[in-house]
């Protein structure tokens, strides 16, 4: 009797806390459910048609799919993605780690005015960066081709954005412009976090800075160094504004990303499920990496 | 010995410290050229030697920024009928960054007290289906969020809300970053507190309301200029959403007038300037609760 009693508050306490519980998740989950999932189950299920504006869905299977990996121009787009985030995910985290491993122990305000430099691109906004940058590799009035030809290191001026050769590079510089600011912000903040006592043991043993820089602090530091790796993939493969606004894929495909080329295919072509089939690919290799990269971070 | 070792390490932290020093100032160029170019004279910019310092400082470029196109200063829809109520003619300029202001102010007011509620809910209420829920939040989290741009457009078509700021601003609402940023500060609430508060005879809202809420602000603060600042810039999401003149945002806008006149520059740099000042203020105003943000996001559970 006392046992039934016992379990029977129990159960009521759990059914309040679970009736709490929901009703504070209640508005957040709406928006979540209703603007996240369901479009994202959605971009799974339309993925399977051939759908476009002012007409019903017609069910093709994996058409959209194995037309994705016969496309010249996704398979380019793929190319490019994938320079993109070869390129610019190693130098990022490098280039933010020096960065921030000098400039953490600096006095607190040439520290922080640092860091707010660093991160002015990315508060500045990808479209004001994008027009700017337009205007500085421009073929006439650029700056580029100012001090290139002016200095001698380039003979004539160059159509940085138009040229094949060049255009993709010029995005991947302004895209390193506007993604190392969070990763120095957050390495500022682990490099103050780390254990001083460790660093101060193994200094009384005669470690070197080198040494204690690799033996105590980058162990320490790794979960950042693991979100980093994970936020700056996400958000190199999600380059969009920069190619839109810049080359709009061009010339030639030779800026095309996955991004870009959805873009292209939804909303300049209409073609809504094959647009939705590449976002699932996408979702499944950024997924794919990032499992990767929580794996290698996590053995060594 | 450890002298020596000690020089060669001052002398590497002054080197760093220099050409540090000199990227940054090539990172704050940009933003320079910006500001500068807007107002320099159009001989100035369309000359092949740039003018490091504009000889000449003129309001041109903002002049023709604003008499460009004109647009009702506010538009209220009354639901359920026809009747519009409309403000004054403006430059386009003023009500796209009017338009910003609102999506950007309503949706870091939406975010943070559903975030900021649903966060306390999964850090201290054990109900059933607080995994499951919570492991779909760190699910979507890690995915791309513009891959669902295009399901959301057919969405919100369906729902009318298809070119109105609110098809913009449900969407930031939904992104679960909020959600897990706030649950991470409730799990530094007290449980002893609450217990007190209940034995007080407080019941749940009021113990969120008042025992919780006071604890969380800073982690509240941190979000809402995060949010902000995050839905000021999602171009992306503005650019697929939002169509007619009037309901642009401010960076719409620019891109807009860019693809109109690609090489006005003036015009174009006083647009951008524009739409970045008032947003680099408030960065630079909310700066220790913006860095929180980004630190405390990062702490992964």
């Amino acid at each position: 009797m006392a046992k039934n009693s016992g379990s029977s508050m129990s159960k009521a306490l759990v059914r309040r806390e679970t009736i709490a519980g929901y009703a504070f998740m209640l508005p957040s989950l709406l928006f979540f459910l209703g603007f996240v999932i369901y479009p994202m189950v959605q971009c799974v299920f339309t993925s399977f048609f051939d759908a476009t504006m002012n007409r019903e869905d017609i069910f093709i299977g994996f058409a959209n799919y194995v037309e994705l990996f016969q496309d010249k121009v996704f398979l380019g787009a793929l190319k490019n993605t994938v320079i993109i985030v070869v390129v610019s995910v190693p130098v990022t985290c490098i280039f933010s780690l020096w960065v921030s491993s000098v400039i953490y122990d600096l006095a607190g305000p040439a520290c922080s005015a640092f860091r707010c430099i660093f991160y002015l691109p990315v508060v500045t906004g990808s479209v004001a960066v994008a027009v700017v940058w337009k205007w500085m590799f421009n073929n006439y009035y650029g700056i580029f081709n100012y001090i290139g030809t002016s200095t001698g290191l380039i003979e004539k001026n160059i159509n940085w954005l138009g040229d094949e050769k060049f255009a993709l590079g010029c995005i991947i510089l302004i895209l390193l412009t506007t993604s190392v600011g969070q990763p120095i912000v957050l390495y500022v903040s682990a490099l103050n976090n780390v254990d001083q006592s460790l660093v101060e043991a193994a200094e009384v043993d005669g470690a070197t800075k080198f040494q204690c820089f690799w033996k105590i602090k980058w162990a320490q530091i790794m979960p950042t160094t693991l979100y980093i790796l994970v936020i700056t993939t996400i958000n190199s493969f999600q380059c969009f504004a920069l190619i839109q606004l810049l080359t709009s894929g061009g010339p030639n495909h030779s800026t095309d990303t996955i991004m870009y080329y959805i873009y292209y295919n939804a909303f300049k072509l209409y073609r809504y499920g094959y647009g939705n089939a590449m976002g699932v690919v996408l979702a499944i290799i950024i997924a794919l990496l990032s499992a990767v990269q929580f794996k290698m971070t996590e053995s060594k | 010995m450890k002298q020596k070792q000690f020089n060669r390490s001052a002398c590497y932290k002054i080197i760093s410290v220099i050409i540090i020093a000199i990227l940054a100032f090539t990172f704050a160029f940009p933003l320079y050229w910006i500001i500068i170019g807007s107002f320099k004279t159009s001989a100035a910019i369309n000359s092949t030697t740039p003018q490091w310092w504009p000889q000449e400082w003129v309001l041109d470029n903002y002049r023709k920024l604003f008499s460009r196109q004109v647009a009702a200063l506010w538009e209220i829809n009354i639901p359920f009928t026809n009747i519009s109520l409309a403000g004054p003619d403006v430059p386009a300029a003023i009500r796209w960054l009017l338009n910003t202001v609102f999506m950007a102010v309503v949706a870091m007011l939406l975010t943070c007290i559903t975030s900021a509620m649903a966060g306390y809910a999964l850090a201290k209420k054990r109900f059933i289906g607080r995994t499951v829920v919570f492991s779909l939040i760190v699910c979507a989290m890690a995915l791309p969020k513009q891959v669902i741009l295009v399901p959301l457009l057919r969405e919100m078509a369906s729902l009318e809300l298809y070119n109105t700021i609110w098809a913009v601003i449900f969407p930031i609402v939904g992104w679960p970053f909020g959600v897990f940023l706030m649950k991470q500060f409730s799990e530094g609430i007290p449980g002893e507190m609450m217990e007190a508060a209940k034995i007080d005879g407080a019941n749940e809202w009021k113990t969120f309301y008042t025992i919780a809420l006071p604890l969380i602000k800073p982690g509240i603060g941190a979000l809402a200029i995060f949010t902000f600042i995050n839905s000021w810039n999602d171009y992306f999401m503005q650019l697929i959403m939002l169509t007619s003149t009037k309901n642009l945002t401010i960076s719409l806008g620019i891109a807009k007038l860019q693809a109109e006149n690609a090489t006005d520059f003036g015009l174009i740099m006083a647009g951008a300037s524009l739409a970045a000042i008032p947003i680099i203020a408030i960065f630079l105003i909310f700066q220790k609760y913006f860095t929180k943000g980004i630190t405390m996001g990062a702490v992964k559970g």
